[in-house]
């Protein structure tokens, strides 16, 4: 435990440290910001029209959900920017110990591979904390003012969803770091990953064979919708917590097999 | 303390250290000798647990160094070729980081960080940077690094590189001063380092151990003979020939004149000792013997005579291959 949480802190240092995650942050915020104002700009014009047309030609509108409709866009951009920004939490995480020699400390420490793998990886989840829970403030205003409100329970589905998908995406990239020892190549590797696990589903294309559908069961976005609809499957929730494990049992797997190779 | 048998460590094709087998004692400094890209790092590495060999057996501290890594890394302190430091970390926050993940006592934490920092001649940096501090700051944080938590054992791979003299001769002291309670492994490609700190010498090649044995006796067995010098003053045109009659003796050569003496240099074969002999013939000829010593043949000469014999037999054996 105590080995846990040095290596975690260590990190969490390492990584406030740096401009990289205040960059990070900052991007995120704006764009984050930029795309809900988007976003709730073009639901209120289609709603006005919606209902302008209704008064033109004397029908009723038709029943829509505006603040529901912000929200899923807005959980969209959010996996988007997730998949864009992940890569560069990650790549430093295991390329820089090999690169800068400290890999040697913590391998030659009496530390399990668990203890490091895990304070590492407690430490990005940490960082993406960080940069979700501040845009609540968003969804919350969104909560607040609107008529009718999004139910609580939905926003709290959504933002499990964009933390599941954010963990995911965080596994992999510190799998990918610790194949490396170059931060670029990391980070470029991790983002190829990302964009065949997001768009792997075109390929499976519609068919109902087994193979596409386990093609489409890969792909890493598939499973996100539902949770910006607010319905909490468990099928999704052990996808994402399953593909968590196996980053970072991959992890576990590429630090033993470099210790073989190097 | 230390027991290596048999380690073997391939990479692919390349074997980088092979069939090496040695023992160091409790509190004995061995030292590694070896040219560059002869295996040390690599049976270091293998040593500290960072990886596992290719064949052999290690037990480091009573520990099976691949069965039970995490109690030898518990009893020991190493420090690679680059010592492994967070150049964003203060020097306080970095040791205090190694210790907790070393292992040491929470309460002990304080008083294990003033002590090495002391001891290492780094009692004013605690606050700065690391990426601040110098080359030879740099290498002593990393050698308190693998201080901090006491270790039975210690593994320093070229410690005193990139050190200027001064420095250089601060850590040999603080590495000497760890014999007896601590065992130590150093490693090193300059010669007089290891006759001066080590009671010990392995010397290494290719791979594979050459030589094993403390520096005196490296130098003295391998001599065969001996070097002897003489200052003679006078004509000296007869002395050759008059030296060469004393039985044992090899060769004589005479140096080129200086302030009136004649620097000679006798070199002679087999253990038998001739110098009150050569004392005898240069005074009973009547010249004048201002100075008679013998030149001890330095590990310099030993390292280069036992590196290039190997290449020579390893030819030889090749050439029979053809």
């Amino acid at each position: 435990m105590r080995n846990y949480l040095a290596i975690m802190t260590k990190e969490l240092h390492n990584l406030f440290v740096s401009p990289i995650a205040y960059v990070l942050i900052g991007v995120f915020f704006a764009l984050t910001g930029y795309f809900f104002y988007m976003i709730l700009v073009n639901v209120i014009d289609f709603t006005m029209q919606q209902a302008f047309q209704a008064q033109q030609f004397g029908t009723s509108t038709p029943p829509f959900d505006a603040s529901a409709a912000v929200m899923r866009g807005f959980f969209s951009v959010l996996s988007t920017l997730l998949l864009f920004l992940v890569p560069v939490m990650t790549m430093g995480v295991l390329a820089e110990e090999k690169k800068q020699g400290t890999i040697e400390l913590l391998l030659t420490s009496p530390l399990t591979h668990l203890q490091l793998i895990l304070g590492k990886y407690t430490a990005l989840v940490v960082l993406l904390l960080v940069m979700l829970v501040p845009t609540m403030f968003n969804s919350l205003l969104l909560y607040f003012l609107s008529e009718p409100s999004p139910p609580l329970a939905t926003l709290l589905v959504g933002y499990l969803g964009a933390f599941l998908l954010g963990g995911a995406l965080l596994a992999t990239g510190l799998f990918v770091s610790s194949l490396t020892e170059n931060q670029i190549v990391a980070a470029v590797l991790t983002f190829g990953v990302f964009i065949i696990l997001w768009v792997i589903d075109a390929a499976a294309g519609t068919g109902t064979t087994l193979t596409s559908e386990t093609i489409r069961y890969l792909s890493i976005l598939n499973h996100y919708d539902d949770f910006t609809k607010g319905v909490l499957d468990s099928q999704h929730l052990f996808f994402y917590l399953s593909f968590i494990f196996l980053g970072l049992f991959l992890t576990s797997v590429s630090l033993d097999s470099s210790n073989w190779r190097q | 303390m230390i027991q290596v048998e048999h380690l073997t460590k391939r990479y692919g094709s390349h074997t980088a250290v092979e069939d090496v087998s040695f023992e160091v004692r409790k509190g004995e400094i061995l030292g590694f000798l070896g040219p560059n890209g002869a295996g040390k790092t690599t049976t270091m590495r293998i040593l500290s647990g960072f990886f596992p060999a290719t064949e052999g057996r290690a037990i480091v501290a009573g520990f099976d160094v691949f069965k039970q890594p995490l109690e030898v890394k518990r009893r020991l302190g190493y420090l690679p070729e680059n010592p492994p430091l967070y150049g964003e970390m203060s020097v306080n926050s970095y040791l205090r980081f190694v210790a907790n993940i070393k292992g040491v006592d929470r309460a002990q934490v304080g008083s294990r960080l003033e002590e090495v920092k002391i001891r290492c001649g780094l009692a004013e940096e605690g606050p700065r940077l690391i990426k601040q501090l110098s080359k030879g700051y740099k290498q002593r944080v990393g050698l308190a690094q693998a201080l901090i938590h006491d270790p039975e054992i210690l593994i320093l791979d070229e410690p005193t590189i990139g050190l200027d003299p001064r420095q250089i001769i601060e850590v040999r002291e603080l590495i000497k001063s760890l014999a007896g309670t601590h065992t130590v492994i150093l490693s090193t490609h300059i010669l007089p380092e290891v006759s001066m700190t080590c009671q010990r010498v392995i010397i290494i090649n290719k791979g594979k151990i050459v030589a094993v044995d403390t520096p005196e006796n490296l130098t003295g067995q391998l001599a065969g003979g001996e070097t002897i010098e003489l200052e003679i003053g006078g004509s000296v045109d007869n002395i050759v020939a008059l030296l060469q009659e004393i039985p044992g003796v090899k060769s004589v050569s005479v140096g080129e004149r200086k302030n009136d003496h004649n620097p000679v240099c006798v070199e002679t074969e087999g253990a038998k000792n001739v110098r009150h002999l050569i004392a005898q013939k240069v005074i009973g000829s009547g010249l004048e013997l201002y100075q008679l010593r013998t030149r001890s043949i330095s590990l310099e000469e030993v390292f280069v005579q036992l590196t290039t014999e190997e290449e020579a037999k390893e030819e030889a054996v090749e050439g029979e291959g053809k």
